[in-house]
């Protein structure tokens, strides 16, 4: 009954068992985007904790405090970087049950356990992106007045999360590859569901090549998709020179090309200065 | 007359490497004060004590007879009275010339967008940035950028307006842009005190000149006084190698 060529099985496979594993590759995606995503969250959280200044002499309490904080931090950090996912998997499934007679469903486990860790790589990135901005920047905002706070919400934040993007991305693909270890705890996602399939008709090479195509179809797209929406934070190339009224719309506004800036910038015009 | 900052007996040390030693002056209310003196004298850091950028080791900066350096200071609400230009300009990267302009007049003085957007168009009028407005830092030159720098401070509406070398990041064909602008705002009275190594445009532009070296205020009186009849050695020294 098993059909005798291997793209015959492969093909035999898709039809039997498609729709599963789109479930499975849907269960991976939505477990990968979701933690991505509070994984974040989290790294942010404690990259902004981690970097909050604070002179000893001047405020000895909250410095005492915030060092107790930053130090519990880092040992999060420490730990869910050191040691591997599917460990902390097991651990915090069984030990949730075993310690604290807490049952987490499938679904809770593997978004808590991916979150987590996800966010522990996070929150080095987002410390790196925050300490990577020029000084002057923070000298800047500072100069007209702002407070850590709103020097890290409007300045600093918004330039950090523009530069680990890459990181971000970088984290979404892991994490799309790494939920095949969450089957340890029995979430059916692409990788459990393909060794279902495989199991039944002997057909391992046949079923874990669909896999992989699945996979590499899913890491790319995200990875095109992330650079699509780096360029687009970017912003535009050119720029509107507006050489009337810039109250009125619409008046003596211009296409200003870049390309051409250079050259356009050697002859200063100037409306003030009239060219000069 | 009260003067807006008092400085008294300020010094300043980076662990063992003492920068300020026992300085004193004062800024009253239309001074254009500039501070000349060698690279490493301190005059840089003197700017950013007074505006709180590097704490000072001891003595006090009283603004308007108010102590900044007490515990009790909010020194955010502070710097918002007192506008600072950057040698490297320090412009906000991920916002257009004129959110550059109306970031510190929303979120510091809690103005209204569509005032602050007039008060930053009016400055940017003034510094001839006005066309650029939907420009980013990164697609201008560093005279326009230092032009839209000095229409951010401005856009406070600040009591005194430092200025930490404010040319010598610029090509020499862009110095003149920027020099010419400062050379305006002090016509129209506005309290400045610039650190520069432009000589010229210091005799001809401030009322106070301030000569440092090695951390210690050499010599101070007018424009007049300090350029054409020096009395300290060092100043004479100092000036000379400028006029030939």
């Amino acid at each position: 009954m098993l059909p005798q060529s291997f793209w015959g099985r492969i093909l035999f496979l898709l039809n039997e068992y498609g729709t599963s594993l789109i479930k499975g590759a849907g269960v991976t995606m939505v477990i990968a985007i979701v933690c991505t995503f509070f994984g974040c969250i989290i790294g942010f959280g404690v990259g902004i904790v981690q970097t909050i200044p604070l002179d000893r002499k001047k405020q000895p309490f909250h410095w005492f405090l915030l060092r107790a904080v930053q130090l519990l931090l880092s040992a999060y950090v420490e730990i869910f970087r050191g040691t591997p996912m599917m460990v902390q998997a097991m651990f915090i499934f069984y030990g949730a049950a075993a310690l604290f007679n807490i049952n987490m469903s499938m679904w809770t486990a593997a978004l808590f356990i991916v979150s987590i860790n996800t966010g522990a790589y996070m929150a080095e990135s987002v410390r790196g992106g925050i300490l990577s901005i020029d000084a002057g920047q923070t000298e800047g905002a500072k100069a007209i007045g702002m407070t850590h706070f709103q020097t890290m919400l409007y300045i600093i934040l918004p330039q950090a999360l523009r530069n680990i993007m890459p990181q971000i991305g970088n984290n979404l693909i892991i994490n799309i590859k790494d939920t095949c270890v969450l089957s340890v705890i029995g979430t059916v996602e692409l990788y459990y569901t393909t060794r279902g399939i495989a199991g039944t008709y002997y057909t391992y090479f046949e079923a874990f090549t669909i896999t992989m195509v699945i996979y590499f179809i899913l890491t790319f797209c995200c990875s095109r998709i992330l650079r699509m929406l780096e360029n687009r934070m970017d912003g535009p190339v050119n720029y509107e020179l507006v050489m009337q009224d810039p109250l009125v719309a619409g008046t003596g506004t211009y296409r200003f090309n870049e390309k051409k800036h250079q050259q356009f910038n050697d002859q200063n015009i100037d409306t003030r200065e009239g060219g000069r | 007359m009260e003067p807006i900052i008092q400085i008294n007996h300020l010094s300043k040390a980076f662990g063992s490497h003492v920068v300020l030693k026992d300085i004193d002056f004062a800024v009253n209310k239309g001074d254009v004060t500039c501070i000349i003196g060698a690279s490493g004298s301190g005059k840089s850091t003197l700017l950013r004590c007074i505006n709180l950028l590097e704490t000072p080791t001891s003595g006090e900066i009283l603004f308007h007879g108010q102590n900044i350096l007490d515990r009790g200071t909010n020194p955010s609400k502070y710097r918002a009275k007192v506008g600072m230009v950057f040698q490297s300009f320090n412009l906000f990267h991920n916002m257009s010339v004129l959110e550059n302009c109306m970031i510190g007049m929303t979120k510091v003085l809690h103005k209204d967008p569509e005032e602050a957007r007039q008060i930053a168009m009016h400055y940017l009028e003034k510094v001839g940035m006005a066309p650029y407005i939907n420009a980013k830092p990164r697609q201008l030159s560093g005279g326009q950028k230092q032009r839209v720098a000095i229409a951010r401070a401005l856009a406070m509406e600040p009591e005194v307006l430092l200025f930490d070398e404010p040319t010598s990041a610029l090509d020499p064909q862009m110095v003149g842009e920027v020099l010419s602008i400062i050379r305006d705002l002090a016509k129209e009275g506005l309290t400045m005190m610039i650190v520069t190594h432009e000589m010229a445009f210091a005799h001809a532009v401030s009322s106070h000149v301030v000569f440092m070296a090695d951390g210690v205020i050499c010599e101070e009186g007018t424009a007049e006084q300090i350029f054409e009849h020096p009395q300290n050695s060092r100043t004479q020294e100092f000036l000379s190698r400028f006029s030939r």
